[in-house]
């Protein structure tokens, strides 16, 4: 229970290695291993339907996939010390990244989100970000005593703001808004004071009016169309009118796999990505979004108690915010493809079709594994 | 442990991660259970009306149009018959910029004001059923070149083939076969909308109409999976199409045709019919129009054109056209006599020329009366009342008969009533009768209200038609056949109300009225007042025995509200030229009655052209075989 203790005696932050099999050779841990794999493996069923039955897209998934998983081994090797004593480090990089965006980001669709090293990569220094930013704010409160005082809220909310604010204007509102999620959780699970989150919510309901000013035309509409798709229902509106109907027209148990009509004749728009739970409701009904959602369950539950058992508040932090950050990202994306929330280019975590964001998920996993297998002492 | 030397309350923080962690774990779940609600919601609640919508989305029924069924006349010559038109058609919903799309198209075909405005309309119809409406009719080769060569500009167009009617006899066929038109908006209210739902086109006129029911078919229909884009992904299921039924008609277009040279570009009708069957062979009204201007749509400027003419080129003269007898009465009023017995075979009285009603001052002329009073016919009977046309017998015998029996039994011959089966535009003419001058003149029947009547003068009024049915009737001593166009077609109940012709006379009394006739035509080479009256014109080199009567009609009215030069109006107030005949006498083949429009006498200018169309049909016609089962297959 001491681990802030041991890590600061001589050759702290070295971990036993309870050796029980190969697994936790690895640093994994076989629980979440194996929720991890029922979810993809379920996701690259639908995905199959959701493509057409195109192998191709199934294939390219699963590289994906499988670099993902070696991304999440890779950084499982890494012990949680040397992620500590980077994390501001990183977190300034990622700050540097956002910045060199405005003279030297690539523009897509109107929004610098890129970074283009030509040749070498291409990448959206927003990723990196989602993990930072919690990584870093777990370190602060790693040093500070807990619950924090006002001085560590307004210093942790500069930390959040910055970056949130810069991927914002990029402009890119929702990813800004989750890893400013993910920021809050970090803070509200280190004992954010209650009054605090309080009047903090008191606030933003009270700048509503003037953001629903600053916001930008196109998000304001799709605000509006949430709340009813029908004002235009062959333009804003039809996304989210295709995908209610798929998702109704499902029933107990789905049309079966391949017979969606709504997304195999490209009624619902982004069937494999951002709307892919919708192509799931429609093909395999309530039973397949039970499912999918207890495996999900299940999923959060693990990281959770994997958040218990680690042994210092860096670690307890940041596994507890990844899990929770995961859980807004499932949440966010149902919501939005099911008509409760305006639509947001948020993706199904491990079931959507797509690279980056599979990837900075997998690196997440990897800081969990770590976490959760450098340890003394095991509870759970 | 040693938590004395902690530096951190490590106990304390734990408690509130595990506090903050338990409540973030209750708030993922009631989110979790927030989103099971509202996919459950969706699934249960709403899941009849999403599969609706899916399967509304999903799913386009496509009709299919039936192939209208032909017209072919008795030897299967083709009346109408249906030929493709291309048209352009729009899919709304897949044009992109309305405007441009307009200004090329324009451009590329040259559409009028009137085209382009109906493209705006037709446009700007979006309803993301990617349903295809069409917009232009009959594109020519180079508009339809034009356009497919400059596709890529016209996303959403296409030119689509559809079938449409074509009357290949033009306007020689007009007034027999009707046409079809467009269907209207009027109309359109009115119609079964399933049936017509893939046809553009209906029987307005003719027999196009009457028959439109079997011609048309039954509409088909696919049920298409479609996509969001509209494109059709495959034919689900569907009921195909059953086409129209061939219609076969009585129609000789030989005959017709050779009417229509008999006419020679005179105003006039012309209607033959078969005795046996009553299937009409020939139906000509002169001048007509070419019917597959309508089919499309007219122009105003060729509609106005046909509608104000002097011609009246609309107006089908054979079924609608109502003239008086005059002296082609006679043979009927005759008949009704010798039926009544109110004269006998060898009866006869003295022509002085004129007739007087008892009591009465005032003289009724015979045709051949002079002023210096030496006309008449002398000592006439019933058959020399008839080949010489005597006006005084008839005078005698119509006031003998009076006008009860009169009209009574001239309905037997189909006078006064529209007796044809199937041609729903033909008029009844006007049968005059004691009741008939109460209701509609407000005056009594006076005595020589029935003296013109026996010449066929008055107020009695016929059409063509109703002559052609009527000298049927004669040739067939009596046995009435209802006329008709169609072969084969049942007409169940319609033989109710329908005349009974004269069937029940006794034999004898035919002799004198046929044998009248017959010297209408054929007593010649006699001393001057004793031939019969169309035997100079006609009856010298005939090679058939023909019955005939020749009729002088007066003009009833001139239409009012044009003005017509005045050498118009003189040549429009001539008398009507009739003449029915029916031949061979002993067994009838063919039985017509010929009008022409002021055409003068009626032995001098109508007879001639009776005896031109019996002599094609008889002599002439090269027989391709038994007429009544003269069916084309295939299409």
């Amino acid at each position: 229970m001491s681990g802030d203790f041991v890590r600061r005696l001589p050759g702290g932050g070295r971990s036993f290695r309870n050796h029980r099999g190969a697994f936790t050779w690895f640093n994994l841990d076989p629980w979440l291993m194996l929720i991890l794999l029922s979810i993809v493996g379920f996701g690259l069923v639908v995905l199959h339907s959701a493509s057409d039955g195109n192998w191709e897209v199934v294939a390219a998934q699963l590289v994906r996939l499988g670099l993902g998983f070696g991304l999440m081994i890779l950084i499982a090797q890494i012990p949680p010390y040397f992620m500590l004593r980077t994390a501001p480090l990183l977190y300034g990089l990622g700050l540097i990244l956002l910045l060199l965006i405005y003279p030297f980001g690539t523009e897509v669709n109107g929004s610098r989100r890129w970074l283009r090293v030509p040749g070498v990569l291409n990448f959206q220094p927003s990723e990196l970000m989602k993990l930072f930013l919690p990584m870093v704010l777990a370190w602060y409160f790693h040093e500070r005593h807990l619950p924090p005082g006002l001085k560590p809220v307004v210093v942790s909310c500069l930390l959040l703001v910055l970056p949130a604010g810069l991927i914002i204007i990029q402009p890119d509102l929702g990813t800004g808004l989750m890893i400013a999620t993910s920021g809050f959780l970090v803070l509200i699970l280190a004992g954010l004071p209650w009054r605090y989150i309080l009047r903090g919510s008191v606030l933003v309901l009270i700048s509503a009016p003037i953001l629903w000013l600053v916001i930008k035309d196109y998000q304001r509409g799709r605000i509006l169309t949430m709340f009813d798709p029908e004002r235009d229902p062959l333009g804003a509106g039809w996304n989210i009118i295709q995908s209610k109907i798929a998702i109704g027209s499902g029933g107990f148990s789905g049309k079966g796999l391949l017979n969606g009509t709504q997304s195999h004749l490209d009624f619902l728009p982004e069937s494999s990505t951002d709307f892919i739970i919708a192509v799931l409701a429609e093909e395999l009904g309530f039973l397949g979004v039970v499912s999918l959602l207890v495996l999900y369950g299940l999923f959060i539950l693990r990281g959770l108690m994997m958040s218990l058992n680690a042994q210092d508040t860096f670690g307890r932090l940041l596994c507890g915010s990844i899990t929770f950050t995961f859980s807004v990202y499932v949440f966010v994306n149902i919501g939005m493809v099911s008509g409760i929330l305006p639509v947001v280019g948020v993706p199904l975590p491990l079931v959507s079709y797509g690279g980056t964001a599979l990837l900075t998920l997998f690196a997440g996993f990897g800081l969990m594994m770590s976490i959760h297998s450098h340890r003394r002492i095991t509870l759970l | 442990m040693r938590e004395a030397l902690a530096l951190k309350d490590h106990r304390s923080e734990s408690q509130i991660y595990v506090e903050r962690a338990a409540t973030g774990a209750g708030v993922v779940f009631v989110l979790f259970s927030l989103l099971l609600l509202r996919v459950g919601y969706l699934q249960t609640v709403q899941y009849s009306d999403s599969v609706a919508r899916s399967e509304k989305n999903r799913v386009q029924v496509i009709a299919r149009p039936p192939v209208r069924g032909l017209i072919l006349d008795r030897q299967g010559v083709l009346l109408a018959e249906n030929r493709p038109s291309r048209n352009l058609e729009v899919i709304p919903e897949q044009i992109k910029r309305s405007q441009d799309t307009l200004f090329h198209l324009a451009a590329v075909l040259e559409m009028s004001e009137e085209e382009m405005a109906r493209f705006r309309q037709v446009s700007g119809r979006k309803t993301r059923r990617f349903e295809s409406v069409p917009v232009l009719f009959d594109l020519s080769d180079e508009q339809v070149a034009r356009f497919e060569a400059n596709r890529f500009r016209f996303p959403g167009l296409s030119v689509q083939a559809k079938l449409v009617r074509n009357y290949p006899q033009g306007a020689l066929m007009a007034h027999a076969v009707g046409s079809v038109r467009r269907i209207n908006d009027r109309d359109a209210a009115s119609l079964n909308a399933t049936a017509y739902a893939a046809t553009d086109h209906i029987g307005k006129l003719g027999v196009e109409r009457f028959y439109e029911t079997d011609l048309l078919g039954q509409v088909g229909y696919d049920r298409v999976e479609v996509n969001a884009r509209g494109r059709m992904m495959r034919v689900l299921d569907g009921v195909k199409p059953t086409n129209g039924q061939n219609l076969s008609l009585y129609l000789d277009a030989g005959l017709q045709a050779a009417a229509d040279r008999a006419l020679a570009g005179r105003r006039g009708a012309v209607v033959a019919i078969d005795p046996k069957t009553g299937g009409i062979l020939a139906l000509l009204s002169r001048p007509a129009y070419d019917p597959n201007l309508f089919v499309q749509g007219i122009s105003h400027q060729d509609y106005n054109a046909l509608r104000n003419s002097i011609d009246a080129p609309l107006f089908n003269r054979a079924i609608q056209g109502r003239y008086q007898p005059g002296s082609t009465l006679k043979p009927f009023i005759g008949l009704i006599a010798l039926g009544h017995s109110t004269i006998s075979v060898s009866d006869s009285i003295e022509d002085p020329g004129w007739y007087q009603l008892p009591g009465n001052e005032r003289l009724y002329r015979d045709w051949n009366w002079t002023k210096t009073d030496d006309g008449g016919h002398g000592r006439v009977n019933i058959e020399k009342a008839l080949y010489r046309s005597c006006n005084v017998y008839f005078y005698d015998l119509a006031v003998r008969l009076g006008i009860d029996r009169l009209s009574q039994d001239l309905k037997q011959f189909g006078f006064g009533q529209a007796a044809v089966l199937d041609l729903p535009d033909a008029d009844a003419g006007l049968l005059p009768s004691r009741a008939w001058k109460r209701d509609h003149r407000k005056l009594p029947w006076y005595p020589g209200d029935t003296v013109n009547l026996g010449i066929g003068h008055g107020d009695i009024l016929v059409t063509p038609l109703q002559m052609a049915t009527a000298v049927t009737a004669l040739a067939n001593r009596g046995r009435w056949v209802a006329p008709r166009m169609a072969q084969n077609q049942p007409f169940q109940g319609v033989a109710e109300g329908l005349p009974a012709g004269a069937g029940a006379l006794p034999e004898e009394v035919w002799a004198p009225i046929i044998g009248g006739m017959e010297k209408v035509v054929h007593r010649g080479n006699q001393i001057y007042g004793e031939n019969g009256t169309a035997w100079s014109y006609i009856g010298r080199d005939i090679e058939y025995r023909m019955a005939g009567k020749s009729g002088t009609a007066q003009v009833v009215a001139i239409e009012q509200g044009e003005v017509y030069e005045a050498s118009m109006i003189e040549e429009r107030k001539r008398k009507h030229a009739w003449f029915i005949a029916f031949a061979p006498i002993e067994d009838p083949k063919i039985a017509l009655a010929v009008l022409l429009e002021n055409g003068g006498g009626g032995s001098e200018n109508a007879a001639p052209v009776a005896r031109e169309i019996i002599d094609y049909y008889l002599l002439e016609r090269a027989d391709r075989g038994s007429p009544d089962v003269a069916m084309v297959s295939g299409r």
